[in-house]
């Protein structure tokens, strides 16, 4: 795997937003404990914007690097506007990802569309 | 965490991939790329010269093996040798076997595991062996599978990953007794342990120089007198006519050179290393919790640590090292980059998220105690960074 540019080693060596929520309105998951990759996202909302969000990650670089560029986009967002967040602008967050790391960009969307859904439908619901 | 600057080391510490060249080995092949560029097989002046330059390399590859020069072919590196020798091996007796058999093991390097999934396409059978939790091949029914049709066993001397030397000799025993061919991958032992063919009873030795200080792009065969090989592929008469082709000579002369040096310092050079390696480990130990050290009660080659370092991926921890200076590797260098965990952590029945926290160390004749104490200064810091990171 070849990774030189700044953008990426920035957001791998100095993840933003990494931790969880005390009583977070929503969290999601993404990826798969037993195949390696793993993405905890937790939000919080305030008037249908995404005021505070933290992740955990236990994943490879790009894994951790994606995962930070989610956050950083999510938040400030509204629930609605976060929905339309893509595996293209987080990768594009990063400055590009080889071939076979693509699919780590799906990750971040994953988890925060699990955490947009339990802060709507889940157990998380509350605070009208 | 220490930011990337001038301060930054550049620590290598992944000699099972490459290593660097002496420069007394360079020194030495440079003419053969310049003024002595004459090919080996030409009569006139210039061909002698390399065939001179050539003749010694041989001599010098087969005493740091115990073999007779007739007996060492030179190929383009180990995949090449370790390709020759099985693919090889099942062309010559194509015509006796209909259906022939090959057995080797589970934790071979790909330039034997996929020669043998490509035989098996094309009607060769191949029966793999399995390994204990510490990466030793059980050869325990070695003897009950062999049969008429098993034209070869293939086994490595000792692993890429994590170090651990193979039971070679107790199945020279047995394949000499039953009259079949042993061939042995021996890239990642050779120029590490001393190795005598005679004395681990093999028939056919694959050898790479670049893991010893020597060049890449070169390897050589071994292969004992009388035993049974077709060429692969088909050309001029070089190499007894198994393997056609000029020869690279400038590369050989280095091999050779390689060869003559390791002779001379393998014990004191090994014994310097392996001094190393049981620092490394012990700091690891000391240092950073939940880890496993894989392979580490068995006879390992000197140079090699093989660790597990539980709650994070491996290529997350290698990148993060690199930023800080230190070349390591994650599983075996042809094996990441694809997300699959290594097929050797796997067959020794490591769980498959503890085989993708795996790290492999391979320390180098260049390397200082204060390499390894730095290692040891920024690993704990990088672990606890990853694994905070970590949900797990």
């Amino acid at each position: 795997m070849e990774i030189v540019n700044a953008a990426f080693f920035d957001h791998f060596m100095d993840p933003r937003n990494v931790g969880v929520l005390e009583d977070p309105d929503g969290k999601g998951k993404g990826g798969d404990p037993s195949c390696g990759d793993w993405l905890v996202i937790m939000i919080k909302v305030r008037e249908e914007v995404i005021s505070d969000i933290r992740f955990q990650c236990r994943g490879c670089s790009a894994a951790i690097a994606t995962s930070s560029v989610t956050t950083e986009l999510a938040k400030g967002k509204s629930v609605a506007e976060a929905r339309e967040i893509t595996a293209e602008e987080i990768e594009k967050g990063v400055g590009g990802l080889p071939e076979e790391k693509k699919h780590c960009s799906l990750l971040g969307v994953t988890a925060l569309n699990a955490a947009l859904d339990d802060y709507l439908y889940g157990k998380g619901k509350k605070k009208a | 965490m220490k930011e990337k600057n001038e301060q930054t080391p550049r620590v290598y510490f992944d000699h099972n991939a490459t290593t660097y060249m002496r420069k007394e080995i360079i020194e030495l092949m440079m003419p053969y790329f310049g003024e002595k560029y004459g090919n080996p097989s030409s009569l006139h002046f210039f061909g002698q010269e390399g065939r001179a330059a050539l003749d010694k390399a041989r001599a010098q590859v087969a005493a740091l093996i115990g073999a007779d020069p007739e007996e060492i072919l030179f190929t383009s590196g180990g995949t090449e040798s370790d390709n020759l020798a099985i693919q090889g091996t099942v062309r010559k007796n194509r015509d006796r076997v209909k259906r022939p058999h090959i057995i080797t093991s589970s934790i071979e390097h790909p330039a034997v595991l996929r020669t043998c999934q490509a035989l098996e396409k094309e009607g060769s059978e191949v029966t793999y062996l399995p390994c204990d939790r510490q990466g030793i091949v059980d050869i325990r029914r070695l003897e009950e599978i062999i049969r008429p049709e098993t034209v070869l066993v293939s086994l490595m001397l000792a692993n890429n990953e994590t170090g651990v030397i193979q039971p070679v000799e107790d199945a020279a025993r047995i394949t000499r007794k039953l009259g079949v061919p042993l061939h042995v991958d021996g890239i990642q032992g050779v120029g590490k342990i001393p190795v005598d063919v005679s004395a681990l009873g093999v028939d056919m030795l694959s050898i790479s120089p670049h893991k010893f200080y020597g060049p890449k792009g070169v390897g050589a065969l071994y292969r004992k007198r009388g035993t049974g090989l077709a060429a692969v592929y088909s050309g001029g008469h070089h190499e007894v006519g198994l393997r056609p082709g000029t020869e690279n000579v400038p590369a050989i002369v280095g091999f050779g050179e390689a060869c003559r040096i390791t002779a001379l310092r393998l014990e004191q050079e090994m014994k310097q290393i392996g001094d190393l390696r049981d620092r490394l480990e012990k700091g690891i130990r000391e240092r950073v919790e939940d880890i496993l050290l894989n392979g580490a009660g068995k006879r390992r080659v000197p140079n090699t640590c093989c660790v597990t370092v539980r709650r994070i991926e491996g290529e997350a921890l290698v990148l993060n090292l690199s930023v800080l200076g230190f070349a390591i590797s994650s599983g075996s260098a042809c094996a990441s980059g694809e997300s699959r965990p290594s097929h050797v952590l796997i067959a020794m029945g490591l769980d498959p998220v503890d085989a993708q926290s795996t790290l492999r160390i391979s320390l180098g004749i260049g390397n200082t105690v204060g390499d390894v104490e730095a290692f040891l200064e920024v690993l704990p810091e990088v672990v606890q960074r990853l694994r905070k990171l970590s949900p797990i």
